[in-house]
Protein backbone atom coordinates (compact mmCIF):
# COMPACT_ATOMS: atom_id res chain seq x y z
CA UNK A 1 0.00 0.00 0.00
CA UNK A 2 2.65 2.71 0.74
CA UNK A 3 6.15 2.63 -0.35
CA UNK A 4 8.96 2.56 1.73
CA UNK A 5 9.57 6.42 1.30
CA UNK A 6 5.82 7.08 2.28
CA UNK A 7 6.10 4.77 5.01
CA UNK A 8 9.37 5.97 6.31
CA UNK A 9 7.88 9.64 6.46
CA UNK A 10 4.77 8.76 7.98
CA UNK A 11 6.65 7.17 11.34
CA UNK A 12 9.16 9.45 10.95
CA UNK A 13 6.38 11.85 11.61
CA UNK A 14 4.22 10.23 13.81
CA UNK A 15 7.33 10.35 16.21
CA UNK A 16 6.63 14.06 16.64
CA UNK A 17 2.82 13.39 17.16
CA UNK A 18 1.89 13.86 20.93
CA UNK A 19 -0.45 11.00 20.52
CA UNK A 20 -2.81 11.64 23.93
CA UNK A 21 -3.01 15.46 23.05
CA UNK A 22 -4.62 14.08 19.10
CA UNK A 23 -6.32 11.68 20.20
CA UNK A 24 -8.07 13.32 22.75
CA UNK A 25 -8.88 16.07 20.34
CA UNK A 26 -9.64 14.05 17.47
CA UNK A 27 -12.42 11.90 19.09
CA UNK A 28 -13.64 15.18 20.87
CA UNK A 29 -13.99 17.12 17.09
CA UNK A 30 -15.69 14.02 15.92
CA UNK A 31 -18.47 14.13 18.32
CA UNK A 32 -18.86 17.69 17.87
CA UNK A 33 -18.42 18.11 13.95
CA UNK A 34 -20.34 14.65 13.25
CA UNK A 35 -23.22 14.93 16.30
CA UNK A 36 -24.93 11.54 15.80
CA UNK A 37 -21.74 9.71 16.17
CA UNK A 38 -21.92 11.00 20.36
CA UNK A 39 -24.89 8.02 20.35
CA UNK A 40 -21.76 5.53 20.99
CA UNK A 41 -20.71 7.36 23.78
CA UNK A 42 -24.04 7.66 25.83
CA UNK A 43 -22.44 6.58 29.29
CA UNK A 44 -19.44 9.25 28.76
CA UNK A 45 -21.76 12.19 31.01
CA UNK A 46 -22.06 15.36 29.55
CA UNK A 47 -21.89 16.06 25.79
CA UNK A 48 -24.03 18.50 25.74
CA UNK A 49 -22.08 21.39 24.53
CA UNK A 50 -18.71 21.74 21.89
CA UNK A 51 -16.61 22.72 25.30
CA UNK A 52 -18.35 19.69 27.22
CA UNK A 53 -17.34 17.36 25.07
CA UNK A 54 -13.77 19.22 24.46
CA UNK A 55 -13.39 18.92 28.51
CA UNK A 56 -14.97 15.45 29.03
CA UNK A 57 -12.23 13.11 30.75
CA UNK A 58 -14.13 9.71 29.46
CA UNK A 59 -13.64 11.49 26.01
CA UNK A 60 -10.07 11.86 26.29
CA UNK A 61 -9.31 8.92 27.79
CA UNK A 62 -11.06 6.77 24.90
CA UNK A 63 -9.50 8.92 22.61
CA UNK A 64 -6.11 8.42 23.46
CA UNK A 65 -7.22 4.80 23.53
CA UNK A 66 -8.00 5.03 20.05
CA UNK A 67 -5.35 6.66 19.04
CA UNK A 68 -2.73 4.18 20.91
CA UNK A 69 -4.12 1.57 18.50
CA UNK A 70 -3.56 3.64 15.37
CA UNK A 71 -0.25 4.06 16.24
CA UNK A 72 -0.06 0.11 17.08
CA UNK A 73 -1.52 -0.29 13.42
CA UNK A 74 1.35 2.11 11.65
CA UNK A 75 4.24 -0.64 13.09
CA UNK A 76 1.73 -3.33 10.83
CA UNK A 77 1.53 -1.14 7.23
CA UNK A 78 1.94 -4.14 5.59
CA UNK A 79 -0.75 -5.76 7.57
CA UNK A 80 -3.57 -3.51 9.13
CA UNK A 81 -5.91 -5.85 8.25
CA UNK A 82 -4.51 -8.52 10.22
CA UNK A 83 -3.49 -6.17 12.86
CA UNK A 84 -6.79 -4.70 13.44
CA UNK A 85 -8.79 -8.54 12.73
CA UNK A 86 -10.38 -8.26 16.62
CA UNK A 87 -10.72 -4.38 17.04
CA UNK A 88 -12.91 -5.20 13.37
CA UNK A 89 -14.97 -7.96 15.36
CA UNK A 90 -14.92 -6.02 18.71
CA UNK A 91 -16.30 -3.20 16.44
CA UNK A 92 -19.10 -4.86 14.68
CA UNK A 93 -20.17 -7.70 16.82
CA UNK A 94 -20.16 -6.02 20.15
CA UNK A 95 -19.90 -1.85 19.44
CA UNK A 96 -22.24 -2.45 16.43
CA UNK A 97 -20.43 0.58 14.52
CA UNK A 98 -21.14 1.67 11.31
CA UNK A 99 -18.22 1.17 9.60
CA UNK A 100 -18.54 4.98 7.75
CA UNK A 101 -17.48 6.28 11.22
CA UNK A 102 -13.79 5.26 10.73
CA UNK A 103 -13.35 7.11 7.85
CA UNK A 104 -14.90 9.99 9.40
CA UNK A 105 -12.23 9.81 12.52
CA UNK A 106 -9.88 9.44 9.93
CA UNK A 107 -10.54 12.68 8.72
CA UNK A 108 -10.59 14.28 11.42
CA UNK A 109 -7.55 12.83 12.47
CA UNK A 110 -5.92 14.55 9.31
CA UNK A 111 -7.40 17.38 10.23
CA UNK A 112 -5.97 17.69 13.75
CA UNK A 113 -2.95 16.94 12.67
CA UNK A 114 -3.44 19.81 9.92
CA UNK A 115 -3.86 22.17 12.45
CA UNK A 116 -1.24 20.95 15.16
CA UNK A 117 1.51 20.96 12.69
CA UNK A 118 0.44 23.67 10.08
CA UNK A 119 3.25 23.86 7.33
CA UNK A 120 5.05 20.93 8.09
CA UNK A 121 2.27 18.91 7.50
CA UNK A 122 2.94 19.21 3.45
CA UNK A 123 0.24 18.03 1.13
CA UNK A 124 3.02 15.29 0.21
CA UNK A 125 2.72 14.03 3.96
CA UNK A 126 -0.81 14.70 3.37
CA UNK A 127 -1.56 11.60 1.20
CA UNK A 128 0.31 9.69 3.02
CA UNK A 129 -1.65 9.76 5.85
CA UNK A 130 -4.85 9.44 3.95
CA UNK A 131 -3.43 6.50 2.82
CA UNK A 132 -2.92 5.25 6.13
CA UNK A 133 -6.30 6.02 7.88
CA UNK A 134 -8.02 4.87 4.40
CA UNK A 135 -6.13 1.54 5.17
CA UNK A 136 -7.01 1.54 8.92
CA UNK A 137 -10.64 2.59 8.20
CA UNK A 138 -10.55 -0.56 5.04
CA UNK A 139 -8.93 -2.97 8.07
CA UNK A 140 -11.52 -2.14 10.83
CA UNK A 141 -14.27 -3.08 8.56
CA UNK A 142 -12.76 -6.18 6.96
CA UNK A 143 -14.32 -8.63 9.78
CA UNK A 144 -18.11 -6.95 9.29
CA UNK A 145 -20.70 -9.29 8.62
CA UNK B 1 -42.54 5.04 -12.16
CA UNK B 2 -44.91 8.08 -14.52
CA UNK B 3 -48.44 6.62 -14.91
CA UNK B 4 -48.94 6.38 -18.40
CA UNK B 5 -52.77 5.08 -18.23
CA UNK B 6 -55.05 7.62 -19.95
CA UNK B 7 -56.76 9.61 -16.94
CA UNK B 8 -60.19 10.24 -17.29
CA UNK B 9 -61.17 14.17 -17.14
CA UNK B 10 -61.92 14.17 -13.78
CA UNK B 11 -58.61 12.83 -12.65
CA UNK B 12 -57.12 15.32 -15.41
CA UNK B 13 -58.66 18.07 -12.99
CA UNK B 14 -57.16 17.02 -10.22
CA UNK B 15 -53.08 17.00 -9.90
CA UNK B 16 -51.52 13.89 -8.69
CA UNK B 17 -48.00 15.22 -9.57
CA UNK B 18 -45.83 18.06 -7.58
CA UNK B 19 -46.50 21.06 -9.26
CA UNK B 20 -42.98 22.00 -10.97
CA UNK B 21 -42.56 25.29 -9.10
CA UNK B 22 -41.12 27.56 -11.76
CA UNK B 23 -39.53 30.55 -9.21
CA UNK B 24 -36.84 29.73 -7.35
CA UNK B 25 -37.45 28.74 -3.61
CA UNK B 26 -34.95 29.81 -0.38
CA UNK B 27 -32.73 26.30 0.17
CA UNK B 28 -34.64 25.62 3.00
CA UNK B 29 -32.70 22.01 2.73
CA UNK B 30 -29.88 23.29 4.70
CA UNK B 31 -30.07 25.55 7.68
CA UNK B 32 -27.18 27.66 9.34
CA UNK B 33 -27.79 29.14 12.81
CA UNK B 34 -27.05 32.64 13.05
CA UNK B 35 -24.00 31.52 15.36
CA UNK B 36 -22.60 28.82 12.68
CA UNK B 37 -22.99 32.20 10.06
CA UNK B 38 -20.80 34.59 12.60
CA UNK B 39 -18.44 31.72 12.73
CA UNK B 40 -17.88 30.91 9.27
CA UNK B 41 -17.70 34.81 8.54
CA UNK B 42 -15.39 35.59 10.94
CA UNK B 43 -12.95 33.21 9.68
CA UNK B 44 -13.69 34.31 5.65
CA UNK B 45 -12.91 37.96 6.71
CA UNK B 46 -8.89 36.75 7.28
CA UNK B 47 -8.59 34.30 4.56
CA UNK B 48 -6.50 35.10 2.07
CA UNK B 49 -8.21 33.84 -1.20
CA UNK B 50 -5.20 33.55 -3.35
CA UNK B 51 -3.67 31.08 -1.19
CA UNK B 52 -5.80 29.25 0.62
CA UNK B 53 -7.56 28.74 -3.19
CA UNK B 54 -4.23 27.67 -4.77
CA UNK B 55 -3.30 25.83 -2.04
CA UNK B 56 -6.58 23.57 -1.80
CA UNK B 57 -6.60 22.98 -5.36
CA UNK B 58 -2.94 21.84 -5.13
CA UNK B 59 -3.57 19.59 -1.87
CA UNK B 60 -6.65 18.33 -4.27
CA UNK B 61 -4.26 17.21 -7.38
CA UNK B 62 -1.51 15.72 -4.78
CA UNK B 63 -3.63 13.65 -2.06
CA UNK B 64 -6.33 12.68 -4.71
CA UNK B 65 -3.85 12.17 -7.88
CA UNK B 66 -6.32 11.14 -10.03
CA UNK B 67 -8.20 14.86 -10.41
CA UNK B 68 -5.18 15.60 -12.25
CA UNK B 69 -7.24 14.49 -15.18
CA UNK B 70 -9.50 17.24 -14.77
CA UNK B 71 -6.91 20.10 -14.96
CA UNK B 72 -4.65 18.37 -18.12
CA UNK B 73 -4.11 21.59 -19.52
CA UNK B 74 -2.69 23.00 -16.98
CA UNK B 75 0.91 21.68 -17.94
CA UNK B 76 3.83 20.12 -15.01
CA UNK B 77 2.15 18.67 -12.39
CA UNK B 78 4.77 15.66 -12.10
CA UNK B 79 5.47 16.64 -8.32
CA UNK B 80 4.68 18.06 -5.12
CA UNK B 81 6.62 21.20 -5.77
CA UNK B 82 5.51 21.11 -9.54
CA UNK B 83 1.92 21.61 -8.43
CA UNK B 84 2.32 23.65 -5.83
CA UNK B 85 3.81 26.46 -7.62
CA UNK B 86 1.90 26.07 -10.70
CA UNK B 87 0.64 29.35 -11.82
CA UNK B 88 -3.01 27.87 -13.38
CA UNK B 89 -3.43 26.03 -10.20
CA UNK B 90 -2.96 29.05 -7.89
CA UNK B 91 -5.27 30.94 -10.26
CA UNK B 92 -8.03 28.40 -10.41
CA UNK B 93 -7.93 27.84 -6.57
CA UNK B 94 -8.38 31.65 -5.88
CA UNK B 95 -11.33 31.76 -8.75
CA UNK B 96 -13.00 28.37 -7.14
CA UNK B 97 -12.48 29.87 -3.61
CA UNK B 98 -13.80 32.85 -4.91
CA UNK B 99 -17.33 31.49 -5.44
CA UNK B 100 -16.87 29.91 -1.73
CA UNK B 101 -16.70 33.87 -0.92
CA UNK B 102 -20.11 33.92 -2.94
CA UNK B 103 -21.81 31.07 -1.28
CA UNK B 104 -21.13 32.39 2.59
CA UNK B 105 -22.82 35.64 1.07
CA UNK B 106 -26.05 33.48 -0.16
CA UNK B 107 -25.72 30.81 2.68
CA UNK B 108 -29.47 30.76 2.45
CA UNK B 109 -30.14 29.68 -1.04
CA UNK B 110 -27.08 27.74 -1.76
CA UNK B 111 -29.11 25.13 -4.53
CA UNK B 112 -29.58 28.54 -6.67
CA UNK B 113 -26.10 30.18 -6.25
CA UNK B 114 -24.86 27.87 -7.62
CA UNK B 115 -27.04 26.72 -10.11
CA UNK B 116 -25.07 27.82 -13.35
CA UNK B 117 -22.00 26.29 -12.05
CA UNK B 118 -23.45 23.20 -11.12
CA UNK B 119 -24.85 22.69 -14.31
CA UNK B 120 -21.12 23.72 -15.80
CA UNK B 121 -19.48 20.98 -13.98
CA UNK B 122 -21.85 18.37 -15.34
CA UNK B 123 -22.50 19.70 -18.74
CA UNK B 124 -19.18 20.92 -19.86
CA UNK B 125 -16.63 19.45 -17.55
CA UNK B 126 -17.96 15.90 -16.40
CA UNK B 127 -16.91 16.34 -13.02
CA UNK B 128 -17.91 13.52 -10.68
CA UNK B 129 -19.51 15.44 -7.90
CA UNK B 130 -18.02 13.08 -5.30
CA UNK B 131 -14.52 15.76 -6.50
CA UNK B 132 -16.63 18.72 -5.02
CA UNK B 133 -16.83 16.76 -1.23
CA UNK B 134 -12.92 15.93 -1.51
CA UNK B 135 -12.18 19.89 -2.03
CA UNK B 136 -13.97 20.77 0.55
CA UNK B 137 -12.13 18.49 2.64
CA UNK B 138 -8.76 20.05 1.28
CA UNK B 139 -10.01 23.54 2.05
CA UNK B 140 -10.92 22.43 5.92
CA UNK B 141 -7.32 21.05 6.13
CA UNK B 142 -5.64 24.23 4.88
CA UNK B 143 -7.95 26.11 6.87
CA UNK B 144 -6.49 24.30 10.07
CA UNK B 145 -3.28 24.77 9.07
CA UNK B 146 -3.47 28.35 8.46
CA UNK B 147 -5.47 29.14 11.66
CA UNK B 148 -4.65 26.68 14.22
CA UNK B 149 -6.34 29.01 17.06
CA UNK B 150 -9.09 29.97 14.98
CA UNK B 151 -10.46 26.51 14.20
CA UNK B 152 -11.83 25.11 17.02
CA UNK B 153 -14.26 22.12 17.03
CA UNK B 154 -17.06 24.86 16.16
CA UNK B 155 -15.66 26.29 13.81
CA UNK B 156 -14.64 22.96 12.39
CA UNK B 157 -18.25 22.04 12.44
CA UNK B 158 -19.76 25.12 10.54
CA UNK B 159 -17.28 24.76 7.88
CA UNK B 160 -18.00 20.74 7.05
CA UNK B 161 -21.54 21.75 7.33
CA UNK B 162 -20.67 24.53 4.75
CA UNK B 163 -18.17 22.50 2.48
CA UNK B 164 -20.90 19.94 2.45
CA UNK B 165 -23.99 22.12 1.31
CA UNK B 166 -21.53 23.91 -1.38
CA UNK B 167 -20.81 20.07 -2.50
CA UNK B 168 -24.13 19.15 -2.32
CA UNK B 169 -25.39 22.25 -4.15
CA UNK B 170 -23.03 21.71 -6.80
CA UNK B 171 -23.98 18.29 -7.93
CA UNK B 172 -27.68 19.35 -7.54
CA UNK B 173 -28.67 19.88 -11.41
CA UNK B 174 -26.73 16.76 -12.33
CA UNK B 175 -28.18 14.41 -14.56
Amino acid sequence: MLTAEEKAAVTGFWGKVNVDVVGAEALGRLLVVYPWTQRFFEHFGDLSTPDAVMGNPKVKAHGKRVLDAFSEGLKHLDDLKGAFAQLSELHCDKLHVDPENFKLLGNVLVVVLARHHGGEFTPVLQADFQKVVTGVANALAHRYH
Amino acid sequence: MRNKRPRSEAAARTCFWPIRLTSKLPDTMVHFTTEEKAAIASLWAKVNVEVVGGESLARLLIVYPWTQRLFDSFGNLYSESAIMGNPKVKAHGRKVLNSFGNAIKHMDDLKGTFEDLSELHCDKLHVDPENFRLLGNMILIVLATHFSKEFTPQMQAAWQKLTNAVANALAHKYH
